[in-house]
């Protein structure tokens, strides 16, 4: 390849790349699409309604009595671990955003345990009875609390289905600045809303990653060539509760 | 002495103090001491560029600071916007104080930059029950200031997650 074909082709990929990060996949020809990978979006650009983040478990490579995830979470928003501020509250009280849950089928006594945490719901009952609109879900998926307006009143907590919520007793120090928390408010899983804002993965899925067991996978559910759609197209991926039609962004296989 | 004269002379005295004070707060104001108040704002630890000493016009920050912040609270929570101007973060990066054992000063103490102000004026702020109120990670608006001629409002902000509160 000559010089000049290179210097082409590299201008040719960086037009499509620039292209595909704008209109998320280029159609080449009939049928064949080219999709620039995952690019961080610029700090001043607000989110859109073009993505919906989403995680897939997989409880088969779930490690019984693994708890990475949640310890990193822990870590990175500053909640649980040992010097923890919620000194005043009981067990059951303290703020719990991630958890390990174990299933026994009790037919077969097969053992399966799977991470659960905020199904970050498409229709969260959280959002439908928060009184003040503190509860709401981010245009690309994400329900968060905006704790500015919380008044703790706990009524999402008795919705949600999934026991994900959490709320703060106490006064509370040495808050990480990326993750404010605070007396009097709601807490949940926020999906690492400064990590992905960022182009970053969830603190909790990096350390399964790290962990080798590779059981969680973080991205876009719109994105039909993003990993995660990869594996739910082929593998699938069931909803904890589908019942409940909430069309949760949490989906998880082998339960 | 009759009452009247006295009472004329202590409104002497009154006015002539009133008189005199502006020229006294006018002399503070080098080093930005608060009227009726031993306390000093504290300079911060660097200044947003050569020719501006804050994020905006001191004055403007002075007076609306509190505007610039829960814009851009809004602008976070909902929106996902990042920038690190008026970051509540960046401010405290900026103006936290260090005493004399070489720790930061902690809002409870009023002579963090935050308190010094709302102690004397008696505003109550609930800023810092969830914020941070001392430094913890590296500052990323004066790098994103250099990096460029980029508007530093545009900068992507590369924060270093994890790093634990000592």
């Amino acid at each position: 390849m000559s010089d000049n074909t290179r210097q082409m082709n590299s201008a040719r990929r960086e037009f499509l790349s620039k292209a595909g990060a704008t209109a998320g996949a280029v159609a080449v020809a009939p049928g064949v699409f080219l999709t620039a990978p995952a690019a961080a979006k610029p700090a001043d650009e607000k989110v859109s309604d073009d993505k919906r983040w989403g995680l897939l478990i997989d409880t088969g490579k779930c490690a019984n009595g693994c708890d990475a995830c949640v310890s990193a979470c822990e870590n990175e928003n500053g909640w649980g671990g040992n010097d923890n501020s919620e000194k005043q509250s009981s067990e059951e009280q303290r703020a719990q955003w991630i958890r390990k849950v174990q299933l026994k089928e009790k037919a077969t006594g097969h053992v399966s345990a799977l991470p659960l945490m905020c199904q970050h719901c498409e229709t969260p009952p959280c959002v439908d009875v928060c009184p003040t609109g503190a509860s709401f879900r981010r245009v690309d998926g994400i329900v968060l609390v905006d704790k500015h307006i919380c008044i703790g009143c706990r009524y999402c907590m008795m919705a949600c289905p999934y026991k994900a919520r959490s709320f703060i007793h106490e006064d509370l120090t040495d808050q990480k600045p990326w993750t404010p928390r605070g007396k009097g408010t709601v807490e949940s899983c926020t999906l690492c809303v400064h990590r992905v804002d960022e182009g970053g993965t969830p603190a909790c899925v990096e350390a399964c990653k790290a962990e080798n067991h590779n059981a969680m996978f973080f991205g876009d559910l719109y994105d039909e060539n993003s990993e995660i759609s990869q594996q739910l197209e082929q593998h699938g991926g069931k909803q904890i509760r589908a019942d409940l039609g909430l069309n949760t962004g949490v989906r998880y296989r082998g339960i | 002495m009759s009452q009247s004269t006295l009472f004329s002379r202590v409104v002497g005295i009154l006015t002539s103090l009133l008189l005199m004070m502006p020229l006294a707060s006018s002399a503070d104001e080098e080093g930005h001491r608060l009227p009726f108040s031993d306390l000093v704002l504290t300079e911060p630890t660097r200044h947003f560029s050569d020719t501006q000493e804050c994020v905006e016009p001191e004055d403007e920050m002075k007076r609306n600071h509190m505007n610039y912040i829960l814009h851009q609270r809004d602008e976070t929570m909902y929106k996902g916007i990042r920038t690190r101007q008026y970051a509540l973060e960046e401010c405290i990066n900026c103006h936290a104080v260090k005493g004399e054992d070489g720790e930061y000063i902690r809002v409870e103490d009023p002579r963090h930059f935050c308190a010094s102000c709302h102690t004397y004026a008696s505003v109550n702020i609930d800023c810092f029950q969830c914020h941070a109120d001392i430094p913890v990670r590296e500052s990323t608006l004066q790098q994103s200031q250099s990096a460029d001629s980029q508007h530093p409002a545009q900068a992507a902000y590369a924060g270093n997650h994890g790093g634990k509160i000592q």
